[in-house]
């Protein structure tokens, strides 16, 4: 059913009884053209341009858990695409200019909200290497700005700018960057894929990938055998597991991003700031929690959960970049499992195995590329090429010597 | 009026009068009253508004699961929004404030919400305010954002400090009730370390407001005792105003205690709050049940309260919440609470059992309704009656207070943060902790041991395990007879049938048990489903009061035991942290330690203006009389030692002295360019790469002895190579014979740079400096005039006839004054690291602006360091990938601007003349940029695709972020001196 | 192991006292050896759930670089020893 203020006043006068399911809960069929593994935010994407856009219609996306249980919705839901290298600044503009029109696209509201990000400098290099990268960005044509101090300390008083050991002396905004609600990624996906057909099969573990003459036959489940002419692996922090199961070793660690919401406040954060002194960055929801993080805990996880000596950190950088936070309360801390890569950036590609196909990589930045991450993996998988804007994202790059290194720290993942 | 102070009774001191205010009232309570049971005292039943409808809410509980009871504590910097009434303690001038309702708590314009509610079902905003499309951001998200949220802050910088500690102890016991109590005494007896921590200001938890007898006297006289006894114990820590929020890893809890909240009056000198972070060998989680609310038409009228809080404000506080006050149960516990209150001469209207044949007596004379249920509730700003019905038959029921009795919940959260799952017990209908291993027991009611008796034999036994577990005997501790006891077993009932108006699950997200049904339908019936669309769980109680009913409704909707639905995820916090707290002393500018170089007073006393340099402050231009700009003092620098000398000081380069007999094969190895050949009394330039064959860092190698070097790095990476270099001899060649050691903070150095620095040394030197002597690159020690050794290396970075001079720390300043009176005739001047900047610019040196951990030898035009002759040295195999000697990777070279009126800035792009702006068509990037004195115009180092087959191409310099595009020709690095006969003179 | 490690030299010390660089599994090839090992070492990680041994150094301690083995899901950690005694391992 289509959903529209209409909709919700009709339904109301009926006492809210007429709404229908916002996706089927079908049983796995035993045969699609693609599986796609993962039901997280890229794999729902995946599905849905996979339908709407390349006519492929017979889709499973197959779940261990509930949909969107993985980073989809355990993120800072930060969308943006003030990137610098070639590699992937096209890429992420891409998604942005999709989260720009993904609302009437799906008909649910994701709530992009583009109040802008702020990412503050501190010193002449960084400044230096701001101005790179916004020089960077308006070569794509994605608007950016520089912001002096003064300006700052017009727009945002509440930061340090008397008591700071490292002084703000400007930020670079992208005005078009801002937040969506995560959560409602992963349903208006769902929702959408499903209206095209597409089987969503929840509580559905893949166990193994059947092989037959080296090329991919389909997954064992804990549902059963299902069979696929493709298979797509969109697995964020679970992708080495799944890809071991088809004798893939892949350039992933995975680690674990902690993430904090406060207690909820009147409108005091209008933006999205990021610290240049330190990883922090943070911006307030529609609800009125302050929502921010800072660096990975740094060593290999799989549990979704950090430990205090991080959260410890991650606070002392909030207070130290706006002291007036020192008395809000931080109501709740979670961890995601990120799928970090070699060089920070993401891979969409084939595998050296006929039939499977990977996305992964995301790091801690996989949110803001739902859209185009499903876009240009669909592309793939139907096209069998890649997108023009993720085609510098292979999985050979590493050997081949094109890494995509924005931190410019090399292959060890927890830097990036 | 409907609730007041009683007569007597209560642990408050009825002799010490606390004045505060509520929303500008004055009003005054006691000591040992929170906040809302003096608000209570105060007849204030309403006291917040909720977060989505706005309706008027009041005081649920007597603790810390308080979901409605939000204010703000505080004015002015000392403003704490969203402080739970319930645990507030009260204090003298305390000032709070309602939240969340404007123009006032009791009118409140956003309660239209109210009225508008059907249409606000849960999830309605993902199907709407989607058209117009711009029409989202513009207006329908600042209108939700602005009825949103709770208390307010302007971020105002907080005037208080915060402290960090560890402690270290045998046994941890969370909550000081009858199970805590009694497992610390176990524990303390038998010798072991023992830290309890307590929540609460007073200690005893649910032994203070229990009305039952322990060896015949008050519990609280039994609380008393202990804790005395506690207290003259050195083992033991007792840390009241102390929450435990989280159990992370090892056994290490998180706690924050309160060390100065609970005053107008701050000591400076102390912290407000204090984080510990408690290593502890083994815990004891005591930390009760929580009484689950009930959910019926009307449950969140102020004046409807679980039964438990009720007893706990007449038998804790002396308030009675309500003249008239009806029970409302599903177990034997809304019994106890009619007890409590007939004895203290309240009224109780009915004891309304959901059961049909419980064996359960109400007190004499008490109406008993069995089989009833409360179906709604009238009253606007505080309850007035309540609508019973009893198969079928509704009858309107006079009373100004509910005590709501919806059974028992273990508080099992701590238990849970580390991945282990609650497990459903059938039997008690409720969730229990996960066995977790040795290192954290759950005691007493946490355990599902709710009689007393039960609670105070099970915090014994199970700190007599922890006991013997870590070697020691058991002490003695004879169990106190309790009298009378309550059995508080109930009927699950996770909602009552029937209700007449909306019945809420969640109260301060406004969560009711339509919106979990309309979940169920739209397919959001899994547990997290649930919480994400409906926000049920998600306030900041997160759930502590309402989750479990949300759940046992699920799973009636779903057909499946509250089991398969399982819970949501508990993390920490259990219960909000500031940010304060968790910081610590990490504020301002003590965010980070502050390095100062040796020679610091040297450039202060020359007037140097000083700029941090990661955590250093480096010294960056002198400013003379008459100068107005940075440029102009930097130009004269740069002139200045171009034309005579300058001093500048490079003591934050990091220093490594490396011996042994293979220090030459381990910097061979560490290094791209040859080591292994230096001849002693040598330096040499050195380029570090990473395994994957990128440049890493770079700096110089001197050998002073066969086996002796000393390597130097930039300021940035200096704890970078260190560690580095232990990884390569630690992990990757252990078994070559080196070992090194970081001298950075031992040497101060300084540059000496221009025609004139021999003149000037040699002023201070005792050793011959000619040319002949000490010729390019030499590097050794030498004697300064007064006797003292140091080391000279003859190195340049600014192209001139340059030395390096380092003396031990503690004699820089002398040594930096000397040259400075050495130089005085000579026209010497003390420059900075902008200048230095400037000068390396213009010979074409490379810095980090350059080598940015993207750039090969190569790209920085330094291809021919590369050993290639030398078997292996970290990054020669990977630097042969292709993509890392493609020919089109952006190269170093020079720029020189050709409209004078138009500068460079680094960050600025390149793009062929008459190209368009495209990602596609970028051909590079200006690396670092400057005005040149020397050659009297802008110049510039820059990365460009294939650059050095375009020397004497016109380029434009992409400024767009400034607004600037300027033409400029591709040159040489090298601006200056390309012979370098200036750096041999 | 995420908030105390037990050093072989110094004994158990906060996690904030070291500093983590990877898996430890790993094992720098020789110079010459063939491109793809050279790959695998560089690039390509096992990354499984469970036990695994990872390089940390005790940076503001004895600085001698560690190999921790624990489990990745639990952070229980099995054992903790320097680097430079590894047998078979990352030499």
């Amino acid at each position: 059913m289509r959903y529209s203020a209409f909709s919700i006043f009709k339904q109301a006068l009926a006492g809210n009884l007429g709404w229908k399911p916002a996706w089927r809960e079908p049983q796995p069929k035993p045969h699609y053209d693609v599986i796609i593994v993962g039901g997280g935010g890229h794999g729902l994407a995946t599905a849905y341009y996979l339908a709407k856009e390349f006519g492929v219609r017979n889709i499973a996306v197959v779940e261990k858990g509930y949909l969107g249980s993985g980073n989809v919705g355990r993120n800072t839901t930060i969308v943006r695409s003030n990137y610098m290298l070639p590699g992937n600044e096209p890429f992420y503009e891409f998604s942005l200019k999709l989260w720009e029109g993904l609302e009437q696209e799906l008909n649910y509201n994701v709530m992009l909200s583009q109040r802008g990000i702020i990412s503050l400098y501190h010193n002449d290099s960084q400044r230096d290497h701001y101005t790179r990268r916004g020089n960077a960005m308006m070569m794509e044509g994605v608007a950016a700005e520089q912001l002096d101090r003064d300006t700052l300390k017009k727009m945002l008083p509440f930061l340090n700018f008397d008591h700071a050991r490292f002084p703000i002396i400007g930020g670079l905004l992208q005005k078009r960057a801002g937040t969506a609600r995560h959560d409602a990624v992963a349903w208006g996906f769902a929702r959408g894929a499903d209206r095209l057909g597409v089987d969503l099969i929840q509580n559905c573990e893949v166990t193994g990938i059947r092989r037959e003459s080296g090329v991919v036959t389909g997954v064992e489940t804990t549902k059963g055998f299902i069979g696929c002419n493709k298979l797509a692996l969109a697995a964020a922090g679970n992708t080495s597991r799944v890809g071991e199961m088809a004798g893939l070793k892949l350039p992933i660690e995975s680690h674990v991003l902690q993430a904090f919401v406060t207690e909820g406040l009147k409108p005091c954060i209008d933006h999205v700031i990021t610290y240049g002194a330190g990883h922090f960055y943070i911006s307030q929801s529609d609800k009125g929690g302050l929502v921010f993080g800072a660096e990975i805990d740094g060593y290999s996880s799989y549990a979704q959960r950090g430990n205090l000596a991080t959260a410890e950190h991650v606070m002392e950088e909030g207070v130290t970049m706006i002291p007036g936070l020192s008395r809000v309360r931080v109501l709740r801390a979670w961890g995601g499992v990120m799928d970090m890569s070699m060089d920070g950036s993401p891979i969409i590609d084939r595998t050296p195995i006929d039939n499977l196909y990977l996305n992964c990589g995301w790091c801690y930045g996989g949110f803001k590329a739902t859209p185009a991450s499903g876009f240009c993996f669909a592309y793939l998988i139907a096209k069998g090429e890649s997108h023009h804007v993720a085609r510098a994202l292979r999985l050979d790059r590493f050997e081949r010597g094109f890494p995509i290194d924005e931190a410019g720290v090399g292959t060890q993942p927890n830097l990036h | 009026m409907t609730a007041f102070r009683l007569a007597a009774g209560g642990l408050v001191d009825r002799s010490q009068t606390v004045p505060f205010s509520f929303d500008g009232a004055r009003l005054s309570g006691h000591a040992g009253d929170t906040l809302a049971s003096a608000l209570l005292a105060n007849d204030r039943l309403l006291v917040g508004r909720s977060f989505k409808y706005h309706r008027p809410r009041g005081i649920v509980t007597a603790g810390p699961a308080e979901p409605n009871a939000l204010v703000t504590v505080g004015s002015g910097a000392r403003r704490d929004p969203n402080t739970k009434a319930t645990v507030a303690e009260l204090y003298d001038g305390l000032t709070a404030t309602s939240q969340n309702r404007w123009p006032s708590l009791s009118w409140d314009i956003g309660a239209v919400n109210n009225l508008m509610s059907r249409f606000l079902s849960a999830g309605f905003y993902y199907k709407t305010f989607m058209w117009p499309a711009a029409f989202w951001e513009k207006v329908y998200e600042p209108l939700i954002r602005h009825a949103a949220g709770l208390g307010r802050t302007d971020l105002p910088r907080d005037p208080d400090g915060y402290e960090k500690s560890w402690a270290h102890c045998d046994l941890l016991v969370v909550g000081s009730g009858p199970a805590g109590l009694a497992a610390a005494l176990v524990a303390a007896r038998s010798g072991l370390r023992v830290i309890l921590a307590e929540q609460d200001f007073a200690l005893g938890g649910a032994l203070l407001s229990e009305t039952t007898r322990l060896d015949g006297e008050p519990p609280v006289v039994f609380a008393r005792r202990v804790i005395e006894e506690l207290q003259a114990n050195p083992n033991v820590t007792l840390l009241a105003r102390t929450t435990v929020f989280g159990w992370y890893d090892d056994n290490v809890f998180g706690a924050v205690e309160r060390v100065q909240k609970h005053s107008a009056v701050v000591d400076a000198a102390r912290p407000v709050e204090r984080l510990w972070r408690i290593v502890a060998k083994h815990a004891v989680l005591a930390t009760g049940a929580e009484e689950r609310p009930l959910v019926f038409g009307g449950n969140d009228r102020p004046g409807v309260m679980t039964a438990s809080a009720v007893s706990a404000y007449a038998n804790r506080f002396g308030v009675a919440v309500g003249k008239s006050v009806a029970v409302f149960t599903n177990g034997s516990s809304g019994y106890r609470t009619a007890r409590d209150l007939t004895s203290q001469g309240i009224e109780i209207a009915a004891v309304i059992d959901t059961r049909t044949n419980a064996a359960d007596t109400a007190p004499d004379g008490v109406r008993l309704i069995r089989g009833g249920s409360v179906v709604d509730t009238k009253g606007r700003q505080r309850l007035r009656a309540i609508v019973t019905d009893r198969g079928g038959f509704e009858e309107l029921l006079a009373c100004d207070a509910v005590a709501m009795s919806g059974g028992w919940s273990p508080v099992i959260h701590l238990a849970c943060q580390r991945g282990g799952k609650p497990v459903w017990s059938e039997a008690l209908q409720a969730f229990m902790a996960p066995e977790v291993g040795a290192g954290l027991v759950i005691a007493g009611a946490a355990a599902g041991h709710y009689r007393l008796s039960e609670c105070v034999e099970d915090g014994a036994r199970k700190a007599s395990a922890v006991v013997e577990a870590l070697g020691h005997s058991v002490a003695g501790f004879d169990r106190p007879a309790v009298g009378e006891e309550v059995d508080p077993s109930f009927t699950a009932l996770w909602h009552v049938p029937g209700a007449k108006s909306k019945a809420f699950v969640d109260f301060q997200n406004d969560v009711h048990t339509k919106d979990l049904g309309l979940a169920v339908r739209e397919g959001f019936g899994h547990v997290e489903h649930a919480k994400r669309y409906t926000t049920g769980g998600m306030a900041t109680d997160q759930g502590k009061l309402g989750n479990i009913n949300a759940i046992g409704i699920l799973a009636a909707m779903r057909g499946v035991s509250p089991a398969d639905v399982g819970t949501t995820t508990f993390r920490p916090f259990y219960t909000p942290v500031s940010f304060g707290a968790l910081a610590g002393t990490s504020v301002d500018e003590h965010a980070m330690p502050t390095r100062r170089s040796p020679l610091h007073g040297w450039a202060a006393r020359n007037g140097a203006v000083f700029i941090d340099a990661g955590l250093w402050y480096r010294s960056s231009w002198f400013p003379k009389e008459g100068e107005k700009t940075w440029r102009d003092s930097v130009d004269r620098e740069v002139r200045t030692v171009r034309e005579n000398a300058g001093l500048c000081d490079v003591s934050t380069l990091g220093k490594i002295e490396v011996f042994g007999p293979d220090a030459a094969e381990f910097l061979n190895r560490l290094y791209c360019n040859p080591v292994l050949k230096l001849p002693i009394g040598k330096a040499r330039y050195g380029l570090m790469l990473r395994e994957d064959g990128m440049v890493y860092d770079d700096g110089t190698v001197s050998r002073l002895g066969e086996a002796h070097f000393l390597v130097t790095t930039t300021t940035a990476m200096a704890g970078g190579v260190l560690s580095h270099m232990e990884f390569a001899t630690q992990v990757l060649w252990p078994d070559l014979r080196v070992r090194f050691l970081s001298v950075s903070d031992q040497w101060a150095q300084m540059s000496i740079a221009g025609p004139k620095a021999r003149t000037i040394l040699q002023a201070v030197v005792e050793d011959d400096l000619s040319d002949a002597a000490v010729p390019f690159l030499a590097a050794r020690e030498v004697r300064l005039k007064g006797n003292l050794k140091a080391r000279l290396f003859r190195i340049s970075f600014s192209g001139e006839l340059a030395y390096e001079l380092a003396v031990p720390a503690g004699h820089g300043e002398a040594a930096a004054d000397a040259l400075m009176r050495a130089g005085q005739p000579h026209g010497l001047c003390a420059y900075g690291v902008e200048a230095l900047n400037v000068l390396r610019i213009e010979k074409g040196h490379v810095t980090h602006a350059e080598l940015d951990g993207r750039v090969t030898p190569d790209d920085a035009g330094l291809g021919r360091m590369m050993g290639s002759a030398k078997h292996d040295f970290i990054g020669k195999r990977l630097s042969t990938r292709f993509g890392l000697t493609a020919a089109d990777r952006a190269q170093l070279v020079g720029l020189k601007a050709l409209e004078a009126d138009k500068d460079f800035r680094a960050g600025a792009h390149l793009l062929k003349d008459g190209a368009k702006p495209s990602t596609l068509n970028d051909q590079g990037w200006v690396s670092s940029a400057c005005f040149s004195p020397t050659l009297g115009g802008h110049i510039a180092l820059a990365f460009l695709k294939s650059g050095r087959e375009r020397y004497g191409e016109k380029i434009v310099v992409w400024d767009q972020l400034r607004g600037v595009e300027t033409m400029a020709e591709v040159c040489n690095p090298v601006f200056v001196d390309p012979e370098n006969r200036k750096l041999m003179a | 192991m995420a908030s105390l490690i037990p050093c072989p030299h110094c004994g158990t010390r906060p996690r904030q006292e070291f500093s983590v660089r990877g898996d430890a599994t790993p094992v720098r090839p020789a110079p010459m050896a063939a491109d793809e090992v050279w790959n695998d070492y560089m690039h390509v990680r096992a990354n499984p759930r469970g036990r695994i041994r990872e390089h940390w150094q005790h940076i503001a301690g004895c600085r001698r670089w560690l190999v921790v083995e624990r489990d990745n899901f639990t952070h229980e950690v099995f054992s903790v020893s320097d680097a430079s005694l590894e047998q078979g391992g990352a030499r």
